[in-house]
């Protein structure tokens, strides 16, 4: 997915309770960014909270804003291409990686 | 439960602030409100309290380090209590093991930068890219940001990094020798190009007549010598021109931007030469003082200061300066002024020369005053007003009282 050089680990985190914080904090504190990606809404939804610890317990370490990847801020459509499109996209993911380093618009 | 030691502001102008001694050591119990070190401000020697109880279980700064405000510079916590996730870890290995970019993407990188001064006042920084750049310390302001904005990124301070490294080993050589700058030193020149920077400075200069004033010293001083006390000179002069202030309020004055401020109280700022720089102590409400208590303060506060034992309040707030060289045989000089102050006076030596008095000449002790003036609070004529007071009043000492 990445083919441009760059190189992202991964998180699942297979469970939001218990939540394993520490895997977390510590691929923040080896790549200095984080995007976070959920299928649900971002607002107000789990990635909110992931962001928010992160951001308490690894202020130091961030080199970018963290971002959130999740569906459009719209009621789910019942249209399947709409639905498609209203879904978090492999294409966004990508953006927000691109984002949170700095490679995004003007560069690259 | 822990309790993060930070280095806090010890003084209304430090940004950071070096250890000069910690009072307790790994291991010390330590209870609140008792003193942990004594640091360095931008001025002087302070204590830092506990704010927590416990073993001090962890120094991140040692003595002679420096930390910015706010960095956590020790951790108090319980015995076997786990500080893991207190201890800031060194990043500094992980900025130098660092692969550099390649060629072409630097290239592309100095294409897009967007210079810092676009971004206003504020250093714009990533957190990362602040920490990167205390550690190897180096100044964000020097930096130029890469990223939104023209915030530093860690890119920046990496790339900062390797020309600086590259630019030390080209000039290093046994011909010079670099001194640290400590934290006055670094108050002075900010301040100093403060002030010669956006304060328009202009010098008047008068000499004084200094016969009578030597009298009347020696009078006080045979009047003082039962109390065991004396006063110099320069006391004298101190004297004189806070009651020459007193009758010339708008050279006691302070630019403020939008308005000039007019102080109607003479709280005299008296330069002490210390170690590595100097300080001004001040004299509260010196017009209102006799010239043996001014004598004494200014005894009391010019040995603390040479000690580094000074409170904040007790160097700061001056509304005029008095600055002295005439010990070390300064004929005349002039003094930069001390921001927001409107004026100084610059006092050299008193010396025997021969001058024309009723056609004759005679040999009489003078001495020369410089004023160094801010122009957008007084003008030529209101400064030579104001030094035509005080010549009136050192050659004619008893006029002071008037």
């Amino acid at each position: 997915m990445e083919q441009e050089g760059v190189e992202v680990e991964v998180v699942d985190l297979r469970s939001i309770w218990p939540l394993d914080m520490r895997t977390v904090l510590d691929s923040v504190r080896k790549t200095n960014r984080a995007v976070y990606l959920e299928e649900g809404w971002a607002f107000a939804g789990v990635g909110s909270q992931i962001v928010a610890m992160i951001q308490e317990e690894a202020f130091d370490d961030l080199d970018a804003p963290v971002l959130r990847v999740g569906q459009a801020d719209v009621p789910i459509p019942y249209a399947k291409d709409m639905e498609r499109a209203a879904k978090p996209s492999a294409d966004r993911a990508i953006q927000a990686c691109k984002r949170v380093l700095y490679h995004n618009g003007k560069r690259s | 439960m822990a309790t993060k030691v930070h280095m806090e502001a010890l003084s209304p102008t430090m940004e950071e602030g070096q250890v000069v001694k910690w009072h307790k050591t790994e291991g010390d119990q330590v209870s609140m409100g008792k003193v942990l070190a004594e640091i360095e401000t931008d001025k002087a020697v302070m204590e830092l309290v506990a704010r927590g109880e416990g073993v001090l279980r962890k120094i991140f700064r040692g003595e002679s380090e420096t930390a910015p405000v706010g960095d956590v510079i020790a951790v108090i916590a319980d015995e076997g209590e786990d500080i893991s996730a207190l201890t800031p870890d060194t990043g500094g290995s992980r900025a130098a093991s660092e692969t550099p970019k390649s060629k072409s993407d630097h290239n592309i990188e100095t294409q897009v930068r967007v210079t810092q001064e676009a971004g206003g006042g504020r250093v714009k920084a990533s957190p990362l890219a602040r920490r990167l750049a205390q550690e190897a310390g180096l100044e964000l302001a020097g930096l130029r940001g890469s990223g939104p904005g023209g915030r530093i990124v860690k890119r920046d301070v990496e790339e900062a990094l390797r020309g600086g490294q590259a630019a030390a080993i080209e000039v290093a050589g046994p011909d010079f020798e670099d001194l640290k700058v400590s934290q006055m030193r670094k108050t002075i020149s900010r301040r100093l190009s403060e002030s010669l920077g956006p304060v328009p400075h202009f010098f008047l200069t008068v000499g004084v007549d200094m016969v009578r004033a030597i009298e009347a010293r020696a009078r006080i001083n045979t009047l003082l010598k039962e109390r065991g006390e004396k006063i110099s000179l320069n006391d004298l002069v101190v004297r004189a021109v806070a009651a020459a202030l007193r009758q010339h309020q708008e050279v006691n004055a302070a630019w403020h931007g939008d308005h000039i401020r007019r102080y109607a109280r003479v709280h005299i700022g008296v330069a002490v030469a210390v170690e590595d720089g100097l300080i001004t102590p001040v004299i509260r409400d010196a017009h209102t003082k006799g010239v043996a208590q001014v004598a004494r303060e200014i005894r009391e506060l010019a040995g603390r200061a040479r000690e580094k034992r000074l409170k904040p309040e007790e160097y700061t707030g001056a509304t005029f300066s008095i600055s002295n060289l005439g010990m070390f045989g300064i004929h005349e000089f002039t003094a930069v002024v001390n921001p927001p102050e409107a004026g100084i006076v610059a006092v050299g030596q008193v010396e025997e020369v021969p001058v024309a008095m009723d056609g004759q000449v005679v040999v009489r002790p003078r001495m020369k005053v410089t004023m160094g003036c801010d122009h957008r609070v007084v003008d030529g004529a209101t400064g030579a007003r104001f030094l035509q007071t005080l010549k009136a009043m050192l050659e004619e000492p008893a006029t002071i009282l008037l």
